[in-house]
């Protein structure tokens, strides 16, 4: 249990009485008493440390989806958690690391100003931010101006065939062929090219604003701009020949967006949306690394280790609770985990587990309608198995709603 | 009266004149922090910077008083000095708002005691907010 998850458990003497750190025995009360009247020891900030890299590597090996070698995209959004992603990433390549990571990175940065009617200097000062932090890893980066989905062909809305399903032992076989040849038949890490900030066309911004705002809702526009999000990641990972897109969402923010879609009538998607890989677009696999860690964890890692990242604003940035049903729920569950701090967890694994795996059985079908914008499979089938599936989640969510009340009142 | 008497007599009001003000100098060590003020630094990440004009650290004195400052009173000062705009999206009631992580010199403030925590000369107080970016 980590020390930030002391805010699971009311009494933090009770939280003296277990381990802080589940592979090290601390001393949790003097580690305690030392953080009420001193500065965080070191000792406990590489314990923290060495806990987070591993749950990090932990996930990518437990799920065996990133062959060595593979080329993978990571989506940076510049926020905490993406910029964290990236330091994991960074970590797990090091020289020094134990059991290191295999994969070949690159970063890709959405420059969604545009959307949020930003000037031209102000997008600018924010990419350059953003530049120096890529180049201090050392990884190829791609900063992508939103505008460009306006110039995307129509085979990024096509599922691609995906490459045939290995059987499990494929991966440990990769993995002792890349250790036997020290990774030497295997593509290396790119230098990062000089690239020049990509210009933008007036009348592409205005063109994407015009998009924009013939949206009605705040709702309907933040779904709207993931849809052209996920659309520009997916056909930067086909032309530059990456097979793996990493997203950096957290627990949190995948709790809420479990919500949100069931709101928005996207519960037989849930799966795809907020499980650990997606691959609806069937030759680029999306994979949430992140999705472990509580925004609170990732916050606190790093502000300990002063993990560089950029606060942009987005359209959602200063707006009111109900400015749209995605501020409403993230509202409703920051709200809840102050008084009732599982919520998180809750919502995250007994659904969102659960249906991943109710899903993947029916996607196995051919030749299934799927939708254009998000390429999910459409849900047209009236059985007893999505009844089911909708009454679980529905259930759980009237229970969180009660539980508020309760707590209100 | 023997001039022996004298000197004791010389002696002992002098004695008396550096007791009474050693007598001052005692009374007054306990209390010697009402005349200080308070130095701290206050810091906000994570987007919370955008409600103080994008400052992210401030070095903040606060003004002396007769009881030590706690984090309560310290956001009641913060939110009438340093907050410039929708007040309802950093503080909610007495406390902060859901999603706001605060630290008190790296530990979270749930260990320390939340509001009643008592602020001491030098602590570093950091606001996060964790509602913001992924």
């Amino acid at each position: 249990m980590l020390l930030c998850q002391v805010d699971f458990l009311p009494q933090w003497r009770r939280a003296a009485q277990k381990c802080v750190c589940t592979w090290r025995s601390c001393e949790v009360l003097a580690c305690l008493q030392w953080l009420c009247s001193h500065p965080v020891p070191v000792s406990f900030r590489l314990c923290f440390k060495d806990f987070f890299i591993h749950k990090f590597k932990a996930v990518l090996g437990k799920n065996r989806i990133i062959f060595p070698g593979e080329k993978v995209l990571l989506a940076v959004s510049g926020g905490p958690s993406s910029c964290s992603m990236l330091r994991q990433v960074q970590e797990g390549l090091s020289q020094k690391a134990n059991k290191k990571l295999r994969f070949v990175p690159g970063v890709a940065f959405i420059d969604e100003g545009a959307a949020i009617g930003q000037s031209v200097e102000e997008r600018q000062r924010t990419v350059a931010e953003l530049q120096a932090v890529f180049q201090a890893t050392g990884f190829p980066f791609y900063i992508l101006p939103l505008e460009q989905v306006l110039d995307l062909p129509a085979s990024v809305v096509a599922t691609n065939p995906s490459p045939s399903e290995q059987p499990a032992s494929a991966y440990k076989a990769a993995v002792h062929h890349f250790v036997e040849t020290d990774g030497s038949n295997f593509p290396r890490p790119q230098e990062p090219k000089k690239t020049l900030l990509p210009r933008v066309q007036e009348s592409h911004t205005l063109m994407l604003q015009q998009l924009l705002g013939s949206v009605k809702t705040l709702t309907a526009r933040e779904e709207l701009l993931n849809t052209l999000r996920q659309h520009l990641l997916v056909h930067t990972a086909r032309t530059e020949g990456y097979s793996k897109l990493m997203l950096g969402d957290s627990c949190t923010r995948l709790a809420v967006k479990l919500l949100t879609s069931i709101s928005l009538g996207r519960g037989a998607q849930l799966a795809q949306d907020t499980g650990f890989s997606d691959s609806r677009y069937g030759d680029i696999i999306l994979v949430r690394p992140m999705r472990d860690y509580s925004a609170k964890e990732v916050a606190y890692y790093n502000h300990l280790f002063t993990v560089p990242y950029v606060v942009i604003p987005s359209v959602d940035t200063k707006t009111v609770d109900k400015a749209s049903i995605q501020r409403l729920t993230e509202s409703f569950v920051t709200k809840l985990q102050t008084d009732f701090p599982s919520t998180v967890s809750t919502i995250y694994r007994l659904t969102s587990e659960k249906l991943q795996t109710a899903c993947r059985k029916r996607s196995g079908a051919d030749g299934c309608d799927r939708c254009l914008l998000c390429l999910c499979s459409l849900d047209t089938a009236v059985g007893e198995s999505l009844t089911h599936t909708g009454v679980t989640v529905h259930i759980t969510v009237l229970h969180f709603s009660f539980i508020y009340k309760q707590g209100c009142t | 009266m023997p001039e022996s008497w004298n000197l004791l007599h010389d002696l002992g009001t002098g004695l008396r004149d550096r007791a009474n003000i050693l007598a001052v100098a005692c009374i007054d060590v306990p209390t010697w922090r009402s005349w200080t003020t308070w130095v701290t630094s206050v810091g906000f990440r994570g987007g919370a910077e955008l409600l103080f004009n994008g400052v992210k650290k401030h070095h903040v004195t606060l003004p002396s008083q007769s009881e030590p400052w706690d984090m309560k009173q310290l956001l009641v000062w913060i939110q009438r000095n340093l907050l410039k705009e929708r007040p309802e999206l950093f503080v909610q009631g007495d406390s902060v708002r859901p999603g706001i992580l605060v630290l008190i010199n790296d530990a979270d403030w749930e260990l320390m005691g939340e509001l009643d925590y008592q602020l001491q000369d030098q602590d570093n107080v950091v606001f996060i907010s964790t509602l913001h970016g992924g």
